[in-house]
């Protein structure tokens, strides 16, 4: 089994502010993270291939800061990790994203299996896996909930909706992005932050990749953010205090003048 | 404080903190209330390869020193020294198997507790031998090929849990000191069984049992280095796993401490923040001094086992009377500072005075650790 996880660094949603002037992440001096949707897809893949053999590698589209993710991501068990970095990339909205992990892809070589997080915290399109999928011609799955069978071949699957699941049976090759409930993370072993400190990351750069300059960063994004505002706050919020029951008592009432 | 610890130290600290954080804390109240095993938790410990610290690495382990297992169970100490507990009482019962064991014996037993597949147990204490371990009566009688067990240990911790467990009996009744052997006992052998767990003040996610041993028979080859080195073996396993139990105590003082103090800040009475009154300052200030103390005296111990192994049983018993008093004073302070409210199930604090007082008590008295230190002090001061 190989198994290409993708990666995205996401600034700590604890600490996350606008510019007011550019409307753009204040990303100085903010704390980077791993997607947390990302660490699920990281721990499934780790756990496929405890199950099936085979080998995963990470992959991050970024500045160069973003071989931290991929080091934490070693640390919990992947085994190679990729980064395409180049000043050329910034401004990528999700479809030059999308483009520019396909050409790493590509550049990586054979897999079986891609996996992506739902969405990223700070973007939040969730259009980037999906994307990806068009992009490598593959079929795919979002929102996986559960891998329930496994096998070199392909994989049965549940994918959560508003009011349930579906379960699907899909062939490799395939790319999945899965909800958080997939699994509980791992914490970094003591081999893996280990390996994770000495381990080469592998770094590919838009000519490395074979990147058309026209399909790739701000000049391939079609996507232009026009502005961004924190939304109005728009309900009334009450906050009881008291005793428990003092509050119970408030509550009551103040949903019964609704009535 | 900085301690300079290697980059290699501050790994195990960020993982055994994180499983800390997000496994033990969330838990340590249900686990406490239901007397439950933690085995999740310790599988999650086992995959972090947490268990593989005191264990070399051509047996699959990490090589760790005495200072690395420190670092571990103080973190896990902040969280559950109930959990810690099972942990150290792990390596507690391997370490005879490290320190005398055969190379075969080392091959066969080591990998699978470096990787946390089995757990181990050492069985020493019995209902007439506590501190007095040369009172033992379980007996190892050789028969052919096979070792013949008979008697009953008591308050074993890892009891029902552990599939290895090391155990001392006599060999030779007429040798005395020198008539104590330890052997190896495995999960399964026949006529060896464990009690049911004993109902205790604290660390109630461990578990205590007794070993039951009705001819139990196990082979020739479970004997653990020479015959009659027995008690030998368990002085130099209890001074390698003393510091440990300190290390518990830093992690569970400073826990209580952590709670302590953030609720000062809240806690509002006479329209300020208890923190601004100094008699309630002045407990914190104490908590923290005697906590960072403790701290110097346990790492400064540890390096000196780790750079001087056949010179340690006086700063292990140091380092093991002082950080477990303390952690005592402090988790009472704790409740103090913390009122009425320090006192209930609710808050954390409660559990930690209740389980801090194990320390004092477990791998020999803290007034036994004072023998110890005294009789040192006696021979030093007789050849000066
Ligand atoms: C405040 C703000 C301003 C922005 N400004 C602009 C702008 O000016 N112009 C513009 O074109 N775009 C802009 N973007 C969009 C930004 O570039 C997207 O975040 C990016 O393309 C990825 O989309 P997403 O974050 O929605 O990821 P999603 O589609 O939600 O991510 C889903 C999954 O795809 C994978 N993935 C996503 N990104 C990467 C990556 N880089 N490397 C590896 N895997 C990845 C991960 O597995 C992730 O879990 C802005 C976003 C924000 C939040
Ligand atoms: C929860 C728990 C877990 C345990 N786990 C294990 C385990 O895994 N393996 C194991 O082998 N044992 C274990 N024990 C046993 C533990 O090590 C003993 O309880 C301890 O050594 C003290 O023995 P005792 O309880 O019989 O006390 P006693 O020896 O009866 O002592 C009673 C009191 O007298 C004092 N005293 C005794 N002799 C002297 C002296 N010479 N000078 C001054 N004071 C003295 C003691 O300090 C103590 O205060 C465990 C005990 C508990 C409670």
């Amino acid at each position: 089994m190989k198994i290409i996880v993708c990666i995205k660094q996401v600034p700590d949603a604890k600490d996350v502010r606008l510019d007011p002037k550019t409307n753009t992440l204040a990303r100085e001096g903010v704390q980077s993270i791993m997607n947390p949707y990302d660490q699920h897809a990281v721990e499934e893949a780790v756990r496929l291939k405890e199950l099936l053999g085979g080998e995963v590698t990470v992959l991050s589209m970024g500045p160069p800061q973003a071989e931290e993710v991929l080091r934490q991501a070693i640390s919990c068990g992947a085994d190679h990790a990729v980064v395409v970095s180049d000043r050329a990339f910034a401004g990528a909205d999700t479809w030059a994203t999308s483009y520019t992990l396909a050409k790493a892809v590509n550049v990586i070589g054979a897999f079986d299996l891609v996996l992506c997080g739902k969405q990223a915290i700070d973007g939040d399109t969730a259009q980037v896996g999906p994307g990806l999928a068009m992009r490598l011609q593959i079929p795919y799955v979002t929102c996986v909930q559960k891998v329930r069978e496994a096998t070199n071949s392909g994989l049965v699957l549940e994918r959560m909706m508003d009011d349930g699941y579906d379960v699907l049976a899909l062939d490799f090759p395939a790319l999945l992005t899965v909800v958080k409930n997939i699994n509980e993370p791992r914490v970094p072993s003591l081999k893996g932050k280990m390996r994770a400190k000495k381990v080469e990351i592998r770094k590919l750069t838009a000519a490395d990749i074979g990147a058309d300059p026209a399909f790739i960063g701000l000049p391939g994004s079609p996507t232009q953010v026009v502005k961004v505002f924190p939304p109005e706050a728009r309900c009334i919020r009450t906050v009881f205090t008291g005793s428990l029951d003092e509050q119970i008592g408030q509550l009551v009432d103040s949903l019964q003048s609704y009535l | 404080m900085d301690y300079f610890l290697s980059e290699e130290q501050e790994m195990i600290v960020e993982i055994a903190r994180q499983i800390t954080d997000e496994r033990i804390i969330p838990q340590r109240a249900e686990l406490d209330e239901k007397d439950e095993f933690p085995r999740a938790i310790l599988g999650e410990m086992a995959r972090a390869d947490l268990f593989g610290v005191p264990i070399p690495e051509e047996f699959g382990g990490f090589g760790g020193g005495c200072l690395d297992i420190v670092l571990a169970l103080e973190q896990l100490g902040r969280g559950c020294i109930g959990v810690g507990t099972a942990f150290a009482a792990s390596s507690l019962g391997i370490y005879p198997i490290l320190i005398a064991g055969s190379q075969e014996m080392r091959e066969k037993y080591l990998p699978d507790v470096a990787s946390g597949k089995k757990f181990a147990a050492f069985g020493l204490t019995e209902a007439n031998a506590g501190s007095d371990a040369s009172g033992i009566q379980t007996t190892a009688v050789l028969d052919g090929d096979e070792w013949v067990l008979n008697g009953t240990k008591q308050w074993i911790t890892n009891g029902g849990e552990a599939q290895i467990y090391t155990v001392v009996a006599i060999t030779d009744r007429s040798k005395g000191a020198r008539g104590a052997s330890m052997l190896v006992v495995e999960e399964g052998d026949p006529g060896f069984s464990c009690g049911p767990k004993e109902k205790k003040m604290g660390i109630r996610a461990s578990s205590t049992t007794e070993l039951i041993f009705k001819d139990c028979r196990i082979p020739k080859d479970r004997l653990i280095g020479r015959k009659g080195t027995g008690f030998i073996t368990v002085m130099k396993t209890l001074d390698s796993s003393r510091p440990g139990i300190a290390a518990l105590g830093l992690g569970l003082a400073q826990g209580a401490l952590d709670e302590a103090a953030s609720y000062a800040k809240q806690r509002v009475q006479f329209g300020k923040p208890i923190m601004a009154f100094q008699a309630v300052q002045h407990m914190l200030a104490d908590m923290a001094i005697q906590l960072e103390a403790a701290r110097s005296l346990v790492y400064g111990a540890a390096r000196h086992i780790d750079a001087h192994p056949n010179n340690m049983s006086k700063v292990s018993s140091m380092c093991k009377v002082f950080a477990t008093d303390m952690a005592m004073k402090v988790a009472t302070d704790a409740v103090q500072v913390m009122g009425g409210y320090g006192y209930m199930r609710e808050y954390p604090v409660e559990k930690m005075m209740r389980d801090a007082k194990i320390l004092q008590i477990y791998e020999g008295t803290n007034q036994i650790q004072r023998n110890v230190v005294g009789q040192e002090l006696n021979k030093e001061y007789t050849r000066a």
